[in-house]
């Protein structure tokens, strides 16, 4: 007690001492760097990406480019956006949900979880281009398995036409980066569900069918749903996979703000880049605001 | 950790499952490899392709590539250095002496997510024509706007480790005993947060070399641009390379893994 007293008494009395000796800087000062970096790296640029849209060619206020949202051109690229994020934010969620439940139980630092996590951690975040590419390798025109289908079973892929470069050739990359993100988003609350739950249930006469339909579901039901929007924001927002698939035109939203960059117009109109932005950002703000009000509900079962 | 049993599946069921998607999800990767070994119309399969890249007469040819590499690894030191010098003494700061700041701190490292690298890339056009104005017009700034895309990993990763120390009384018994703020600092909080920052600079590392996004609007040369500009005329050696970056990203994040993973067992 006295010693903790006494050290106490020693560091303010050398606080005082330093303070007195030589002026010494405002302890706040050390949280400028960070406060320019992210003003002048994150918040001047996410001003100036949306007021660009109330912008004209001279420089005055209009709001001619809000407009363009309207357009059905764009309108339709918002469409084709939105389900090609649905699509593969459900089909992804369901299956990177069994994923999960088929890792449970297992050893959370054990080999198989250590190689899933980080085979996740990989295609979820770093794939972007090479996925494309690994597609292109996979179903492209000379694709191994496009060659293989066509050589063994006859079966042409792209009867049809090559849909790998259109809108429904998204599909599959996009997945194969949604599974690995479920994964990762979603395992932490399947983790969550107590062994306890389970003997309670047993123990009151319900198998394990009941367990999951009538107990873990309803508890799982926020976390899922987030999930599902968390994949949705993420398809809605990859740019990298479709570039690299998609060389011409402008079939989804970021396609299109990459259209309007660099041909700086697009239906005649200039800064439509600013206006395609804030359309991406208020989507995006509509979903991260839902996904986080249901993770918080999620918190609730999980301490 | 038997006791998770009863909630977990039946061996059969967990390994049909983890069976039938791990086959699916390794097709692409196994036909990349199948790719880049197809050899001429006889159907047979040849490691030239691969050969090929150290080939000193194909030098000229990936001159562009190799640009993006050297690109890439500068851009992910550069950026790593530039996350963990404003980040850590900012974290290390709010966890000490602004207790309060610290959602304030974690709400700004978390809104990058939430805005996408296509709208950041659109005001970062104008803010970057200053940037080369003052600081030319060479790779290496683009790590400023990498960062800003890194804060929520690397916050996470860091955060993670911070809560799990308990900094301040570290830093008064530290204080008290007459330490500078200096060897505060460098001999007792960093060497207890080296798991979090290493974790951080490794998933910088990984984000940093697949980013597209923004080199490519910007016009500046990283990895994954010469990919895409390599796979217009030479589709073989851009699949050799994503093959090799994502083998490399897969690697370092199985290290992170380990890092992070292997807590300290001080138990009696």
């Amino acid at each position: 007690m006295t010693a903790t007293a006494s050290a106490a008494a020693v560091h303010v009395a050398g606080d005082v001492g330093t303070a007195r000796s030589r002026r010494r800087l405002p302890a706040w000062l050390g949280l400028t760097p960070f406060a320019l970096y992210v003003l002048l790296f994150l918040a001047i640029p996410t001003v100036l990406a949306i007021a660009t849209g109330f912008v004209d060619g001279e420089g005055a206020f209009t709001l001619e480019n809000l407009a363009a949202l309207g357009d059905p051109v764009i309108l339709g690229t918002f469409l084709d956006s939105f389900w090609v994020s649905a699509v593969t934010a459900v089909a992804g969620a369901v299956l990177g949900a069994l994923v999960c439940y088929a890792l449970l139980g297992l050893r959370p630092d054990g080999a198989v979880r250590s190689v899933v996590d980080s085979a996740a951690s990989v295609l979820a975040q770093f794939g972007g281009v090479m996925l494309a590419f690994a597609f292109i390798a996979t179903i492209g025109l000379q694709g191994v398995v496009t060659v293989l289908l066509a050589d063994v079973f006859g079966i042409n892929l792209f009867a049809d036409g090559v849909w790998l470069y259109q809108v429904p050739g998204l599909l599959l990359p996009y997945l194969y980066f949604q599974v690995p993100l479920m994964v990762i988003t979603f395992m932490p609350s399947l983790e969550g569900l107590k062994p306890q739950w389970a003997e309670a249930t047993a123990t009151l006469g319900g198998n394990r069918f009941v367990f999951w339909t009538r107990i873990a579901m309803p508890i799982l039901a926020p976390s899922f749903l987030g999930s599902v929007l968390l994949l949705f924001a993420n398809a809605f927002s990859s740019y990298a996979t479709a570039a690299a698939l998609i060389s011409q035109g402008s079939q989804i939203v970021p396609l299109q703000i990459r259209g309007a960059l660099i041909s700086e117009t697009v239906l005649g109109r200039e800064n439509l880049a600013g206006a395609l932005a804030l359309g991406m950002v208020l989507v995006m703000v509509v979903l991260m605001t839902a996904y986080s009000l249901l993770q918080s509900r999620t918190e609730r079962w999980q301490r | 950790m038997s006791a998770g049993t009863s909630v977990a599946p039946s061996p059969l069921a967990r390994w049909v499952i983890l069976g039938v998607v791990g086959l699916l999800f390794a097709v692409p990767i196994v036909s990349m490899l199948g790719f880049t070994l197809r050899g001429g119309a006889d159907g047979a399969l040849t490691i030239e392709r691969w050969t090929a890249i150290l080939d000193p007469e194909n030098a000229r040819a990936y001159r562009n590539l190799f640009q993006g590499v050297g690109n890439s690894l500068l851009l992910a030191v550069v950026t790593v250095a530039i996350v963990l010098a404003v980040l850590v003494p900012t974290m290390l700061l709010v966890a000490i002496r602004y207790p309060r700041l610290r959602r304030v701190v974690e709400f700004v490292c978390i809104v990058p997510i939430t805005i996408p690298a296509i709208v950041l890339v659109v005001g970062l056009a104008p803010v970057y024509s200053v940037v080369t104005r003052l600081a030319g017009s060479s790779v290496w700034t683009l790590a400023f706007a990498y960062g800003v895309t890194v804060l929520p990993y690397a916050y996470r990763a860091i955060q993670s480790n911070l809560s799990a120390v308990d900094v301040v009384t570290l830093s008064e018994a530290a204080r008290s005993l007459g330490a500078p703020w200096v060897s505060v600092l460098f001999r007792v909080l960093l060497p207890n947060l080296r798991r979090g920052i290493l974790a951080a600079a490794f998933i910088t590392v990984a984000v940093v070399l697949g980013e597209f996004t923004i080199a490519s609007l910007l016009n500046r040369v990283n990895l994954q641009t010469a990919l895409v500009q390599v796979s217009r005329s030479d589709p073989y050696t851009a699949v050799i390379f994503s093959l090799l970056a994502l083998a490399f990203a897969f690697t370092l994040l199985l290290v992170i893994g380990r890092i992070t993973a292997a807590r300290p067992r001080r138990t009696p």
